[in-house]
Parts: structure tokens; sequence; C-alpha cells
């Protein structure tokens, strides 16, 4: 605005663009399809230059505007996308890609399949070459697709075997679907990436059909290969799968030992930590004292009775044996300055003790290990136990009690 | 001038010279048999017209195209123009007489026709040396790829690839350059002879006319029809009939994509005045809307500031002579002396006018005001006294308005239009394409924008800002009295503002560096810059325009004082 009288082509175009990014940030799509219009003959002029041109911008910008309008219609965001995807030969399997994922939002899959299969038919020149990365993921959204085909076909095979009936029919699509599917979900998940539900699904046809090695290889490549990018969820799958398989303490160790340094708050932390607790290497207890005191760092832990149960033990247990009392000192040393607000004021103890009375029980006997019996959460949970005349709760105090001299040490 | 007769109808001695060269009686035009004998008048040379069309064209071409040359396609450009003009209310004779005579005028002066051998011929001959492929054996003259890489860098013929590629490949047509026959011969000339005839140039035509005739336009109104549509420009070449195939060349001539632009404009009318050797034009009096008198009234309304203000300004007019016949009239070829851009030179006195009652130094003014403001809780005359907080808020209240509203419709404006250009016929089913492509766009998200339609072209208007008297909100302020500021002295009401800074102390010479002083905002109060913004949006055209002209009217103002006191810096009093 200001006091700029002089106008050309493109600083109009320049100008009506920012009206139309803010009226998609506010979501007024009327507006933003009004300045859109204007925008549109911006096609007749060469951008080449430029970073974006106004070919993709179109696209971006219409599919953002005909995927929320009120007034849109299906029909008409098709018609849509088959127009762009006219408009440049270089970004032709980025069109029909995103056009595939909006059918998918919309719970067209058939739709969706059928462009697929199409834009996986489709030849240009060099062009396929160049937009081979395209190619691929297209290959592997069909991959999906197949399984969720091939899964259909599983549950309707279980159905029938359940009732006594054995269906050859059904039992060979299903089986096309599988190879099908499992061709292109295996070639994706070799390039470098984040393919999480690819993986998941072509290791779940792996185990469907026995193939362990396979699947425990495809885990470990895409958990273990420093050319993929950083993904705690690989760690997970992995972890899951060794689960499943029986696979021994020693491996399921080592690979949630990485998730815990990746995702110190992962909800697998508790599993972790009971299996470290039971171990009979002092290494692997020790660990799991360092486990279950991280994951309780976080916020989204703190009402977790369960998690607090476990920290309970292992603490109790420490004080018993009187060994190792070390270990309870160096966890603590950290978080002796901000655990005491963050999980055991006053106002938490109340309301722990209203909403969750085993969660108070397991965080009092740790404040009360910790700080001493003269601790504000302490002292509240368990008056209020004895008043209730509840039995864990006089236990506890007499445990707490027994052990203060503990505090001290810890503390000092 | 030297004619002193009383005329014979209604014995006036006011006397003007018709473009035919005869006295008329500006009273009651009444035209007299007397003519002027000086060649000047005689603009229109012989009489044995030779039309283009005659001798050289061929008729038909193999697409239904007939040859046309690029100041045929100006004529009609100029011709719809005019027309346009007529509608809004011009007098008729702008077209036939002045524009035509004009024109002609430019035809003969630069060899396109009208004389002996026009420009045309040596075309074909031209075209036949380009089909060598030694294209850049003549180091002089520039090849046509040169030329190209010189285009202004939006251009779409840098980038489309087809056209170039058939450049290399010169076929015997030229219509692979140009749908005209000469326009690359146009575009190469431009090099040398410094008058070629341009788009913005026929808006130069239009003001040139509209000055001969001292039609009440300014230039920077002329130019708001431009950019509001009432005056074809943008696509005035939809309007050339089927049989001039515009392509290739052609569209760097005739396809403008951007606003004209009031200096570009402003100077080409003085270079084209200067070409054509006109006669000094017909004065401009006291009586004439292009005077400052006339001016300031109308701009002192838009602005809605108080009818009495007029007084001031021509005071101020009258004192620095700038309303003198001498100053405003238009002598072509008169290097000495500066031209006039009547519309700002009347902002300016405007501002000039408001920094020497209220200062505008973003304290003195508010000051008044208050004291307007007291002054008026126990005015018991009839009209109000005028408060310039009050003014402020109401002004710039609407101008935020409408400038917002600008900007939208900047942001709206449409470029193209319904008949597709195209460089060379390779490239026709690919435009024709993205065209289609582009009106289906415009219907799917037109038909989204609500009820939101585009509106249809408002009207004409003389004024962007109006104000009624009979609101009784009180935003009009043209009734309003200067009492509240001003002083007696001696039985004479002055001003009690006794300060006046200057904008520039010393002047930049106007033809080294293109301004007479250098305008940005930060180093000027807050009043100043909204007062200078105001009649920017009324004239739209840069502040720093408004700002020199005010530079200059200081500097004839105070002449005696700065050149006396050159120590007292910026304050003086006065």
């Amino acid at each position: 605005s200001s006091n700029e009288h002089k106008l050309n082509f493109k600083k109009s175009k320049e100008a009506c663009l920012s009206y139309i990014q803010d009226a998609l940030l506010q979501k007024q799509w009327q507006r933003a399809a009004e300045f859109l219009t204007c925008y549109a003959e911006s096609l007749e002029k060469d951008y080449s230059r430029e970073h974006i041109g106004p070919s993709e911008m179109i696209w971006r910008i219409g599919t953002e505007i005909l995927w929320h309008h009120s007034q849109s219609s299906m029909k008409e965001f098709n018609c849509f996308m088959e127009q762009m995807k006219t408009l440049g030969v270089k970004r032709y399997l980025k069109v029909c890609l995103e056009h595939v994922f909006h059918l998918l939002c919309n719970g067209q899959i058939d739709e969706a399949y059928q462009n697929l299969s199409l834009a996986e038919s489709w030849r240009f020149g060099e062009q396929t070459a160049i937009q081979d990365k395209e190619m691929k993921l297209i290959q592997a959204y069909r991959g999906l697709l197949d399984y969720c085909s091939w899964s259909k076909q599983k549950n309707i095979l279980l159905e029938h075997n359940e009732d006594g009936f054995s269906d050859l029919a059904v039992e060979q699509e299903m089986h096309g679907y599988f190879r099908k599917a499992a061709v292109n979900l295996k070639e994706i998940i070799k390039i470098p990436g984040v393919w999480d539900i690819f993986v998941k699904c072509y290791v779940d046809l792996l185990e469907f059909y026995g193939d362990h090695n396979e699947a425990r290889q495809v885990l470990n490549e895409y958990a273990y290969n420093s050319k993929f990018p950083a993904n705690p969820n690989a760690h997970v799958y992995l972890c899951q799968f060794l689960k499943r398989q029986g696979e021994s303490k020693k491996s399921l160790i080592s690979a949630l030992k990485i998730l815990h340094d990746i995702v110190p708050s992962h909800e697998l932390m508790i599993d972790f930590n009971t299996m470290l607790q039971k171990s009979k290497k002092r290494k692997k207890r020790r660990l799991g004292l360092e486990v279950i005191f991280a994951a309780l760092d976080y916020a989204g832990w703190k009402e977790n009775a369960k998690a607090w149960s476990c920290l309970a033990r292992q603490v109790k247990q420490i004080v018993i044996s009187e060994k190792h009392l070390d270990w309870v000192k160096q966890e603590w040393n950290s978080r002796k300055d901000w655990w005491p607000a963050f999980h055991f004021s006053r106002y938490l103890a109340k309301r722990n003790w209203q909403e969750n009375k085993s969660l108070s029980h397991e965080k009092a006997l740790v404040a009360g290990i910790l700080l001493g019996k003269g601790c504000k959460y302490f002292k509240y949970v368990s008056h209020q136990g004895s008043k209730a005349q509840l039995k864990r709760f006089r236990m506890l105090k007499k445990f707490v009690n027994r052990h203060n001299p503990v505090y001290l040490r810890i503390s000092g | 001038r030297d004619f002193n007769e009383r005329c014979a109808q209604c014995s006036e001695v006011n006397w003007g010279l018709t473009d035919g060269g005869r006295f008329y009686c500006r009273s009651c035009h009444n035209v007299t048999e007397r003519t002027r004998e000086v060649v000047n008048t005689d603009f229109i040379t012989n009489s044995r017209v030779q039309t283009i069309s005659k001798g050289l064209r061929k008729q038909e071409k193999k697409d239904g195209g007939s040859e046309w040359y690029i100041c045929e396609g100006f004529q009609l450009v100029l011709k719809k123009q005019v027309e346009a003009l007529e509608a809004l209310g011009v007098c008729p004779q702008m077209k036939d007489e002045i524009l035509c005579n004009f024109w002609r005028c430019y035809l003969q002066k630069s060899k396109q026709a009208y004389c002996k051998r026009p420009a045309g011929e040596a075309v074909k001959a031209l075209s036949v040396c380009e089909s060598s492929t030694d294209v850049d054996s003549d180091p002089e003259r520039p090849s046509l790829l040169h030329l190209l890489s010189l285009s202004e860098s939006e251009g779409d013929l840098q980038t489309d690839c087809s056209f170039a590629s058939s450049v290399s490949k010169v076929s015997e047509s030229t219509s692979v350059y140009s749908g005209s026959v000469d326009g690359s011969l146009y575009l190469m000339k431009n090099q040398e002879e410094k008058l070629s005839m341009t788009m913005p140039m026929t808006l130069s035509f239009c003001y040139m006319a509209l000055l001969w005739v001292r039609e009440p336009i300014t230039l920077s109104e002329l130019l708001r029809y431009v950019v509001e549509g009432h005056i074809p420009y943008l696509n005035v070449f939809q309007h050339f009939p089927e049989k001039m195939k515009l392509c290739g060349l052609d569209l760097k001539i005739f396809c403008v994509e951007s606003w004209p632009v009031y200096e570009e404009v402003f100077n080409k009318m003085h270079e084209l005045a200067a070409f054509l050797d006109l006669p000094r034009f017909p004065d401009i009096t006291e009586s004439c809307f292009l005077h400052p008198d006339m001016l300031c009234m109308k701009y002192l309304m838009e602005a809605n500031l108080p009818d009495e203000l007029h007084n001031w300004t021509c005071r101020v007019v009258k004192k620095i002579g700038i309303g003198e016949v001498d100053f405003l009239t238009l002598t072509p070829g008169n290097k000495s002396t500066r031209k006039v851009k009547y519309d700002v030179l009347a902002a300016a006195v405007i501002v000039v006018v408001l920094k020497l009652l209220f200062l505008l130094d973003d304290h003195y003014e508010w000051f008044l005001s208050e004291l307007a403001e007291e002054r008026n809780k126990n005015n018991t005359e009839g009209g109000p006294y005028f408060e310039f907080k009050k003014w402020y808020e109401v002004v710039k209240r609407s101008l935020d308005v409408e400038q917002k509203k600008l900007d939208e419709e900047r942001a709206k404006y449409l470029w193209r239009c319904e008949k597709p250009l195209f460089y060379s016929v390779k490239n026709k089913s690919k435009v024709l394409k993205r065209r289609q492509m582009v009106v289906n766009l415009q219907n799917q998200f037109g038909k989204l924008s609500g009820s939101v339609q585009r509106a249809e072209k408002p009207n004409p208007s003389s004024f962007q800002l109006s104000w009624s008297e009979e609101n009784t909100d009180g935003s009009c302020f043209h009734g309003h009295s200067l009492k509240g500021i001003l002083q007696e002295k001696c039985g004479l009401l002055t001003a009690m503002n006794p300060d006046y800074w200057l904008c520039t102390v010393k002047l930049c010479n106007e033809k080294l560096c293109g301004h007479l002083a250098h305008y940005r905002e930060v180093e000027f109060p807050q009043s100043y810059h909204f007062v200078l913004g105001l009649f920017s949006f009324l004239l739209r055209i840069q502040p720093s325009y408004i700002h020199d002209e005010v530079c200059m009217i200081e500097h004839k103002l105070f002449n005696k004082k700065l050149y006396k006191k050159l120590k007292y810096n910026t304050v003086l009093r006065k």
C-alpha cells in the first residue's frame, strides 16, 4: 500500500498473492477465491525464472480453497485436479499423488486406486526418469491399498474358517494382493526415509506368511541403518516385534535402551523398567532406576500410577536392602531442586488423594523416602490415609518412619 | 495578440486563435475572417495527403490479414482514445481538428507519411537483408536478438524458446517477426530516433490536445481515467480490425503491462510539442480551469478544507507570479521556462498555505486546534471555527478507507483480455490453451467468490472524495471559518503563526538529478507527510513530486530572505 502509485503486472500479482495468503490464513475461503480469480491470468505470463511459478501457486492455492470451501463439491475438486495435471508436466506425478491423498481423506478408496494405477502407467520421455521418486511413492501407495485389500480378504477368510468353511477363491485373491503389495512395499523401504506405515504393513504381511527372518531384517535396517533419518518409531516397531516373537531378553533390552536414549518418555519404558528390575545384573538394575526416573521427568507421566509403582517398588527394595543407596542419591541429585514442586506439592497431594488413592500411595512412598517424613506430600497423604483408616497407608507411614534416616543420607 | 479590435458581436477584446489560424472572440465565440500571418500555425502541410495504404500494400495475405504499418495501429489507438474523451464530454473539435492535425504533423515530421519518401519503403529492403544468415554482419545496426535481450526482464520474448529459434530460420515474409510490416524496423529505429511512437506517448498526444483546447481535465485526471478503464489504453489492440493481425514484435509495441507514469507522459508531451515545432499554446488565463486559482478551489473542496483558504492560495499565487499568463502557457521549445504541472502546482500551493497558517511541525497545528476549539465554545457567529484536529480525523478516516479500496483494486487488476496474443504461429495453440484454462479457472473460482461480484466500472468522476454540507455530523469543513486561528493586526486578519520552516534550504539542479529536492518521510513532520499523502492520493502521484513543487514555491516566496539571511538555517520569520 502506501504511496506507491506505479503499478505493473508483476507487482499487481504479487499484491494479489499476499491478499490470497491473508485470506487463507484467516480461512476466508470466499475472499481467497475472489482474489485467485484475479490471479489466474498469471498463467499467461511466463515466470520460468521464479522459484515457484504461477501454475504451481494456482494448483496449491486452488486445492486449499476447493477442499475447504463450503460450496465446493468433490466433483469440482476432481475436475480441478485433472486440469492441474495438464498444467505442468514436471509436476504431473506430484499432483496425482496429492489428488490421491485427498481422495483417501474423503474415503474414496476405489477412485484413489484407479488414479494410482493410471499414474503408474504414465510415461513422458526423460521426465519419467526425473520423477522417479514420485513414481516410487505412487507404487508404494498402491501397494498400501493392495495391503488393505489383502487385509480385508484375510479377515473374510478367518471368519469363514471359524464357521468351518474353506474358501479357495478368497484365499487366492488374498495371496494375489499379498504379492502385489509386497513387491511395492519392499521397494520403497529400501530408500532412506520415514516409511512407518509401509514398514508396519510389510512386516505384518511377512509375519503372516511366516517369514520372520525377513521381517527382523527389515526392522533392523529401518531402525539401525544410519542412512535413514532418526525415527523413534522404528525402534518401537522393532521392540514390539521382538516381544511378539518372544525373542531373548538381551536383544529386546538393547533395542529398548536405544529407545530410552531417543525418547525417554516413551510408554514402553514401564515394561523396560520392569524387565530391568528383575535382572540379576547390577548394571541392568541400575539402568532400570535411571529409566524410570527419566520417564517421570515428563509431565505426561505425572498421574501414571503404574510408573510410580515401578519407582516405588524399586526404591523400597533399595531402602530395605540398604544396598545401592548411592544410586538413588545420584538420580535424586539432579532432581531435588525441581521434583518437589513438580510432583510433591501440597496441591498435588490433595488432588491425587481425591482422584486416585493408589497413585497417592505410591507417590507418598517415594516422597517420604526422598524428602523425609516431614515433607508436605507425605504428611498430607499419610494423615488422610490414617483418618480413612486404610491399612496400607498405616503401613506406609510405619515404613517411612522406620527408614527416615535414609532420607538424610540421600539428601546430603 | 496584436489584434485589438473590438468584437463585432460582443464588443469585447478577448481574442483567441482557432487552429485554422483565425481569430475568434473568447467571450462569444464569434469567428472572424482575419487570420494570423505566421507560418507557425500552419503546421498542417501539403494538402496532397498521401495515404499509406495506396501503392505499397498487398491486400490479402494467407491468413486473411492484410499488411499494416505500426503507425496505422497507433492512429487507431488515438482514434479510440479521443472518442472516449468525447464520451466524457470533451469538445468534438478535439478529435477532428486538433488531435488529427497533431498526428498528421507528427507523421510528417517523423517521415512516416505525408512526405515524399515514407519510411515504410525501406522495410522491404531490410527484410531481404535479414534473410541472410549473417544477421550480425552490420555492427552498427543492432541485431534482432540483441534487441530482444534489451527488452524488459519480464517480457515473454526471452523465455519463449520457440520464438527465439524461429529467428534464425528466416522466412520470406516478415510475419514471423511481426504482424505489421514494419514492426521490427520500428523497434530498431527506436535506438536511433528519439521520438518513435509508444503507448505512453498516445497519452501524451491526448494530453497535448487537451491542453491546446484547455479542457478541464488535468494530466493526473486523464491518467486516472485510463487506469479506471474509461480511456482505452491497456488492451486497446483488441479493437483493431480482424485483418490487422498482431503478433511477434507488435506485442512489444502495443501491449502495455504497467500503468502510465505521470512523469513519463508529461515529459514526452513536451518533447513532442517541441518536435512538432508547435507555436505557443493558447493562453492559460485566470478563467481557465488549469489556472492555479481554479484548481486550488477544486482541490480545497476535495480535501475538505475551508473555502476561506482560497483567499490565501490566491495571495500566494499572486505573490510569486505563478498565475501569470506567460508562466502558465506552454511555449514548446523554450528551454528556459520551467514546465508547469498544473495539478501538482495547485496542490503544492495548498500545502504551502497550510504550512503558513498551521506550521505543520507536529506541535503547533495541534496547539492551534485546541485554541480554535476553545474559541468555538464562545462562538456565537454562524459557522464554526476550523479545527485542524477534527479535520484530520475526518479526512484520515476517509482516506484510509479509500486507500484500502485502492490497494485491493491494484491487487485485483486484470491485465489480459479475450484477444489472445502470440509471438509466432508456433505457439498459437499453446497460448489459446492457456487462455482457455484461465477462463475456466476464472469461472470456477468466480462462482466461489460468493455474492461479491466485480462491480461495474464506476462512472468517471472528477472528484474522488466528496463532502456534503448537508451532513449533520459536522464532517464537512467547507463552510468553516479560519477566524479561530487568525488574529487581528492593524485592522487585518493575519495568521497567528509567526514561523515557517523550509522544506529545503538549497534546491537541487533539476537537470542533473531530476528533482529539486529529495523527499524522505522520516525527515519531515508527520502532519506534513499526511498532507502530502492526501494530495498524493488525489493526484495518484508520488509525494516527492508534490514536495518538489512545494520547495519551488517556497523558494520563490522567501526569495529575498533566503539570499540575505542564509545563516538562519531553517526557521524564518515571515
